[in-house]
């Protein structure tokens, strides 16, 4: 995938990777040997027949292949972009034992590119269906099921707790790896739809679960509310100024475009070295942010080692050619700060590996005398997050798991409430834009049978 | 989209809205928030409801000119449009009625008691409303407060209105020793210095305090942790736990070295601001 200089890049926002020529696309995609059993379908959650989509690009038939993805998965653009094809798809394809693998992810992303680029069809009819269903939240869930329900002829209302749709599709991801105009053209793809987006109202704070029914009269609901609770360290010197949640970091980014402070309104700290807690995407995200928003000093602290990261692999060999420095096995144990309450210093213990522990995963045990000092400006946490209580809060008789997680009936995706399903984030914990979009999908054809058939 | 129907200046700097947000209003209850955001690429600021009309579908909010944001809320007109609002956000305060409580109200946090208090005397509490201000033009909402409670105590810096001297200092008397108008329960609203002072003397006393924190959010439901202040010991949100909290369990240290957090930034966005204005004006 031709890519941005390094340098060049790391001092904007502007997206990392080009994207594919046609000819490059034909060339990639005559890489796939056409495999009697195509393997690498197995790898993907929702199941996109990738071998058809692949031939119909060797074949130079794009219309054909945007058409095999979209049926499949109605996020294309993003997903092609932001998926862990090394862990799916790409991890099964046969060429990837002794070559490269087949490059999905780029395929996939050249193909919903094209599509974008090509004029608005006719628009669909208006919806046919009386019943009219709610979706609470606009991320990655809410969006597929309410396209999905929205083709059904559904009226869908999407609901939205922050003044523009999207959810972590537009506070978390930056656009260096997502840009905004991929996920403004998703959301007025919908609206051509006829999908109706309301930003600003809180679903269990401006209008209740219950009301969506009584007094909205929605026939059903889907929640895909996330998991947007960003979680502590609780470690001491957490509440220093210039300690951020991953989460607050990126909004103030992505959200609220605090790199263009002052010319937008919303300030950031962000001081000569920043460090970065954790080593998922958010924190590959958070740390590449930090870079470019002038970190002489981007670092990331781990303290597992480089083989537990859960970072998608692009993302980690981008970090480390636009300059992120990690200390992996390096466990933070106490922020450090100066009479005024600024950060100046985290204090880790260097660790190793031990024996494995519940997750599988070697166990990292600190090494006894091995407290030092990373001098920093900033630390931010990317340590996880969980789904959001509000809802369950104020709702009763919404079930959910010791861990907040919506409790959810395994076929349909029915929440502990009739006609209420739910799906994404909010169900399974932080996981990945394709899971949520699987089960948002899921979850709209589960709300048609049970609609449809009355039940 | 939210229209400014009414729009009426209680000081030079301090202006109160009635807002057009149906929703909004038909869900608030007294002591929540909302988050108003009011330009592109405008910041989310919170703003206390102060009052709410479910039939009109009006919530109102008083804003004290102090920053970039608040000024270009300040600026609005009757007839123009809020950008973005949401909420109701936050929690009410967690107060049993039956007895005596006295809200305690600072510069434009006064005007967050009127609806709290109306609402405290109409569960059957004893009211009393002690408001403050360095002069006696700086007091707002004088007649609606009035209106609201059994008893108004004005205190102003100068002695130009009731009590010459702070809100604390009045609160004192009220408490001490016998007094006929010892309260069992305090709540303040308020700059972070008095609802401390507030805390400071209230504590030992067994009067159960609540205070009303503000600090820095962005979306107002747990998202982004900016607004985590220790309660006690224990971190909390303020915005999905609070925002009233236990005012002699609030670590103020903190709170108030976290609300310097951006002080730099917004003195140069507010200049820059003040420049553009002049600009204009030329």
């Amino acid at each position: 995938m031709p890519q941005r200089d390094a340098m060049e890049r790391a001092r904007d926002f502007e997206e990392v990777n080009k994207g594919y020529c046609f000819a490059h696309a034909m060339f990639e995609a005559e890489r796939c040997l056409r495999c009697q059993d195509p393997v690498c379908m197995e790898g993907c959650p929702v199941r996109i027949p990738i071998a058809d989509f692949v031939h119909a690009i060797a074949a130079g038939d794009l219309p054909r292949a945007a058409s095999i993805l979209r049926t499949a998965n109605p996020l294309p653009a993003i997903c092609g972009r932001v998926c862990p094809q090394e862990s799916q798809c790409e991890l099964k394809c046969h060429m990837a034992k002794r070559f490269g693998p087949v490059a999905v992810g780029h395929l996939e992303r050249f193909v919903a590119d094209w599509e974008r680029s090509q004029p608005v069809g006719e628009p669909p009819p208006s919806p046919w269906q009386s019943a009219r269903v709610a979706v609470v939240g606009s991320g990655p869930a809410g969006l597929v099921c309410a396209g999905q329900l929205a083709r059904q002829g559904y009226p869908v209302t999407v609901y939205e707790a922050l003044h523009a749709p999207g959810g972590v599709l537009r506070y978390g991801i930056p656009e260096f790896r997502l840009p905004n105009a991929i996920l403004d053209w998703e959301i007025e793809a919908l609206k051509r739809l006829g999908v109706e987006f309301v930003n600003n109202v809180v679903i269990g704070k401006t209008i209740t679960l219950d009301d969506l029914f009584d007094r909205h009269g929605f026939a059903a609901v889907f929640i895909g509310t996330g998991a947007g609770l960003p979680k502590f360290l609780g470690i001491p010197g957490e509440n220093l100024n210039g300690v951020y949640s991953a989460n607050e970091f990126l909004t103030r980014i992505n959200l609220m475009q605090a790199f263009q402070f002052p010319e937008a309104d919303t300030p950031l700290k962000v001081g000569k070295r920043v460090a970065v807690i954790g080593s998922g995407n958010t924190a590959m995200d958070a740390v590449r942010s930090a870079r470019r928003l002038g970190a002489e000093q981007a670092l990331v602290v781990y303290r597992r080692s480089e083989a537990e990261m859960t970072a998608r692999i692009e993302e980690y060999h981008h970090a480390i050619e636009e300059g992120v420095e990690f200390h992996w096995l390096t466990n933070p144990v106490e922020v450090i700060g100066d009479d005024d309450g600024w950060v100046t210093g985290l204090k880790c213990l260097q660790m190793e590996l031990g024996e494995p522990d519940e997750s599988g995963r070697a166990r990292p045990v600190p090494i006894d005398g091995s407290e030092f000092e990373l001098p920093v400006d900033n630390v931010v946490l990317s340590i996880g997050t969980t789904p959001n209580p509000l809802l369950a809060k104020t709702t009763p008789g919404l079930a959910t798991h010791p861990w907040g997680g919506l409790v959810v009936d395994e076929n349909k995706g029915e929440t502990s409430r009739r006609r209420v399903y739910a799906g994404g984030d909010a169900v399974t914990g932080a996981a990945t834009v394709i899971l949520a979009a699987g089960a948002g999908k899921s979850a709209a054809e589960a709300i048609h049978q049970d609609l449809s058939a009355g039940i | 989209m939210a229209v400014i129907r009414e729009k009426r200046d209680l000081t030079p700097i301090t202006k109160m809205l009635r807002v057009e947000a149906p929703l909004i209003a038909e869900s608030a209850k007294a002591g929540q928030f909302v988050i108003v955001r009011v330009r592109e690429r405008g910041e989310r600021i919170p703003l206390t409801i102060t009052d709410y009309d479910r039939d009109r579908g009006l919530v109102t909010i008083v804003v004290q000119e102090v920053g970039v944001t608040t000024r270009c809320l300040g600026a609005l007109r009757e007839g123009e449009e809020i950008l973005d609002i949401v909420g109701p956000l936050g929690e009410p305060p967690q107060l049993e009625a039956g007895g005596h409580v006295i809200g305690v109200g600072g510069g434009y946090g006064a005007a967050a008691l009127l609806c709290l208090m109306r609402e405290r005397k109409e569960l059957g509490d004893r009211t009393t409303i002690i408001v403050g201000a360095r002069q006696k033009d700086l007091l707002i909402l004088v007649d609606e407060l009035r209106a609201v409670c059994d008893r108004l105590e004005l205190c102003t810096d100068d002695g130009s209105a009731g009590f010459k001297g702070l809100v604390t200092e009045r609160l004192r008397q009220l408490i001490d020793g016998d007094s006929p108008q010892r309260p069992n329960r305090v709540l303040a609203i308020g700059p972070m210095p008095m609802m401390r002072a507030v805390a400071d003397t209230t504590r030992g006393t067994g009067i159960a305090t609540q205070a009303s924190l503000d600090p820095l959010m962005i979306d107002g439901t747990g998202m982004c942790g900016g607004c985590r202040v220790t309660i006690g010991g224990e971190v909390k949100f303020a915005c999905v736990d609070g925002p009233f909290f236990d005012a002699h369990l609030v670590d103020f240290d903190e709170a108030v070295q976290r609300s310097k957090m951006y002080v730099k930034e917004e003195a140069l966005a507010t200049c820059r601001q003040s420049e553009a204005v002049q600009a204009d004006a030329r």
